[in-house]
């Protein structure tokens, strides 16, 4: 048996998948100071708990913003690329992904072949991002994965300022007139679905999209976004770790051409 | 492998420097421009010497911010900033400035800059499709004439003028086929390398010895193809850089492309062929071939800007480019809305996909531009 490895070293979190070409096993760790510790160590797991060792491996495949780590991996593949891999191989219909991460958030469409046909990134500022959410969130005193429940039955308030600096003293003064939070809370995810819908309107989406990254797991996001966007929206299992599952199935291809 | 007669080119700014001080000594006169637009023959053929001064650095930025708003274009920003902290030898050395009414942020700096050098502002016409626009040009033309001639004490004779034509369309050509040589694959020299010597041109006063070294370069090139040498490798994509200038400092986006297994053909910019792919007319009279030539420069602060995209259409089929990346400056709004359609001309005429990295010269954004840069080279 043939296997793979992907590893996804994110700023936040360190994704690592293990694949055979029929089934895949994951383990997320947190980065913490050092990447290349996270890395070796998300490996180290994968084999141990699979009872494998690192020479039944035939090739390790590195992404995210940690896969410039020399000697560590056999290859690399941006993140766009792998989580479009990933993507393609859990729902091969899907035209394109969103991924909304902590620092930053990504619009890509699929080709019928499942390769990217055109991407739209915001990393430049927060506003859009898991970070306008956290820092909002934060404000009100709230944890983020609080904010799904909260804001399920709510109107949504409008809230302007999309930098999250701004959208702070924004929330600030809006608590201040007595406005709820719950309506308060719709009003931002709403203003992250129109920021990401303006993303993906540059992409001319058809078809169902995989919603993946930490915020995903928003409920209230994830149908404000789909009619915004005017497509279905599909979040996967694992939805942290398709980055690293590309990764994983981008190698075990390599495998496969090279024989 | 690079060819051992780059060394020569990449001191071509540093002894520039010098030549540019020894010209001064010997009671020359300098002329300082910086756009592509500027009908440099003019300033040789009145004897004076024609110096770049369009500015690539992040360094004097803040000096210009005193002064300037933050929110504009890194290329104005810089070339002021070089001028008025004295920084600039090339400035310094200057004894007037050719200049054009191009974009805003251009224009609108020039009228800073004047208090701190003698200048002429050719006035150039915002309309492509301008009826006069034949007239105008040739207007402004003997409008620089006459500024050069009276302030540097020279005349320009339509025989002077002409041989400057003549010299300059030899270089034009000479430049074309070392660009040429990169229509092979995998290419022969880098798409930074092939900025270094175009880039460099507008620092060497000496036009025999630019020129002889140039024949020296493809020489060297021929060769080395070939032994089957090259730049890059039989697996590296094709691409073609296209938008704002990218000149000699700041090769950040292009670098990037390039150490990610990319291999930088060449680029369509002012900073690359934009001022060398097409000749000035040796027919007409000369000071009217020369408003011809360079009303038809095809930058996007002209509009309608049809003449790109039929350039682009040109190379990309020329040199089997495999994808286009358009490098357009923050605050440049001309270029940054003309990217739009850049790139659904590509994708409808030539199903070709393109990249738009926006930027500026700091080097803060290099991780966020690697991500784009190897996501592009992947999906080629
Ligand atoms: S881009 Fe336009 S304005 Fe800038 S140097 Fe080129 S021709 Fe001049
Ligand atoms: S890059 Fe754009 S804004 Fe900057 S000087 Fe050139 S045309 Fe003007």
């Amino acid at each position: 048996m043939k296997w793979s490895i992907g590893i996804d070293i994110g700023s936040v979190s360190t994704k690592g998948v293990l694949y055979n070409g029929q089934v895949w096993h994951s383990e997320v760790i947190s980065t913490g100071w050092s990447p290349s510790q996270a890395g070796k160590e998300v490996l180290e797991r994968l084999l141990l708990t699979h009872g494998l060792t690192r020479d039944q491996i035939q090739i390790v495949v590195g992404t995210g913003y940690g896969r410039i780590q020399e000697g560590m991996f056999d290859k690399t593949f941006s993140e766009i690329t792998c989580h479009a891999r990933g993507s393609s191989y859990l729902l091969p219909e899907a035209c394109g992904f969103i991924d909304i991460g902590g620092q930053d958030s990504k619009v890509v469409a699929l080709a019928k072949t499942g390769k990217v046909r055109d991407f739209v990134l915001n990393d430049k500022c927060a506003a859009g991002t898991g970070r306008f959410l956290q820092v909002t969130a934060q404000t009100m005193g709230l944890e983020v994965s609080q904010l799904s429940d909260l804001a399920r039955e709510a109107n949504s308030v409008a809230i302007n300022s999309m930098c999250a600096v701004f959208a702070e003293s924004e929330v600030i003064g809006l608590l201040a007139q007595g406005i709820s939070k719950s309506c308060i809370i719709a009003g931002l995810l709403q203003s992250i679905a129109k920021r990401i819908g303006v993303m993906a309107g540059k992409l001319n989406f058809q078809g169902c999209i995989i919603f993946c990254g930490g915020v995903a797991q928003n409920q209230v996001l994830k149908g404000l976004l789909s009619k915004e966007i005017g497509c279905k929206l599909f979040v996967p299992p694992k939805p942290q770790s398709i980055g690293a599952l590309g990764a994983a199935i981008l190698g075990y291809d390599l495998i496969k051409e090279e024989e | 492998m690079r060819a051992q007669t780059m060394a020569y080119f990449d001191q071509l700014i540093p002894s520039g420097m010098l030549l540019a001080k020894e010209a001064k000594e010997q009671g020359r006169n300098i002329v300082g421009y910086y756009c592509v637009f500027s009908p440099i023959e003019l300033i040789e053929a009145a004897g004076a010497i024609p110096v770049g001064l369009c500015a690539t650095k992040q360094e004097p930025i803040a000096e210009a911010e005193k002064v300037l708003p933050r929110n504009l274009c890194p290329l104005v920003k810089s070339s002021y900033g070089f001028a008025v902290s004295g920084k600039c030898p090339f400035f310094h050395f200057s004894d007037l400035v050719l200049a054009e009414t191009t974009c805003d942020g251009k224009k609108k700096m020039y009228e800073l800059l004047a208090e701190h050098k003698p200048m002429i502002v050719l006035d150039i016409p915002n309309s492509s499709n301008f009826e006069d626009n034949q007239e105008h040009w040739i207007k402004q033309v003997y409008r620089a004439k006459a500024y050069f001639e009276k302030n540097l004490g020279t005349e320009i004779t339509e025989e002077k003028l002409a041989d400057v034509i003549k010299i300059y369309n030899e270089e034009r050509k000479l430049l074309m086929e070392l660009v040429s040589l990169n229509k092979q694959h995998p290419t022969p020299i880098s798409g930074t390398d092939l900025l270094k010597v175009m880039w460099g041109r507008s620092f060497q006063f000496k036009r025999d010895e630019f020129t002889a070294k140039v024949k020296e370069l493809i020489a060297e090139l021929k060769d080395m193809a070939a032994r089957g040498e090259s730049a890059s490798q039989v697996s590296s994509k094709r691409i073609l850089v296209t938008g704002c200038p990218t000149g000699v400092g700041q090769e950040k986006v292009m670098r990037i492309i390039e150490e990610s297994g990319g291999a930088i053909v060449l680029q369509e910019s002012c900073s690359g062929i934009k001022a060398f792919v097409d000749l000035v007319s040796e027919e007409m009279d000369p000071f009217e071939a020369l408003a011809d030539k360079y009303s038809k420069t095809p930058c996007s602060c002209v509009s309608p800007n049809k003449r790109r995209l039929e350039l682009l259409s040109r190379l990309v089929e020329e040199y089997r480019i495999d994808g286009v990346v358009d490098i357009t400056l923050q605050a440049c709004h001309t270029y940054n809305i003309e990217s739009y359609s850049v790139k659904e001309h590509l994708k409808k005429k030539h199903n070709l996909p393109l990249l738009q990295v926006e930027t500026d010269y700091s080097d803060a954004d290099s991780q966020q531009i690697k991500l784009r840069v190897d996501a592009f080279l992947e999906m080629l």
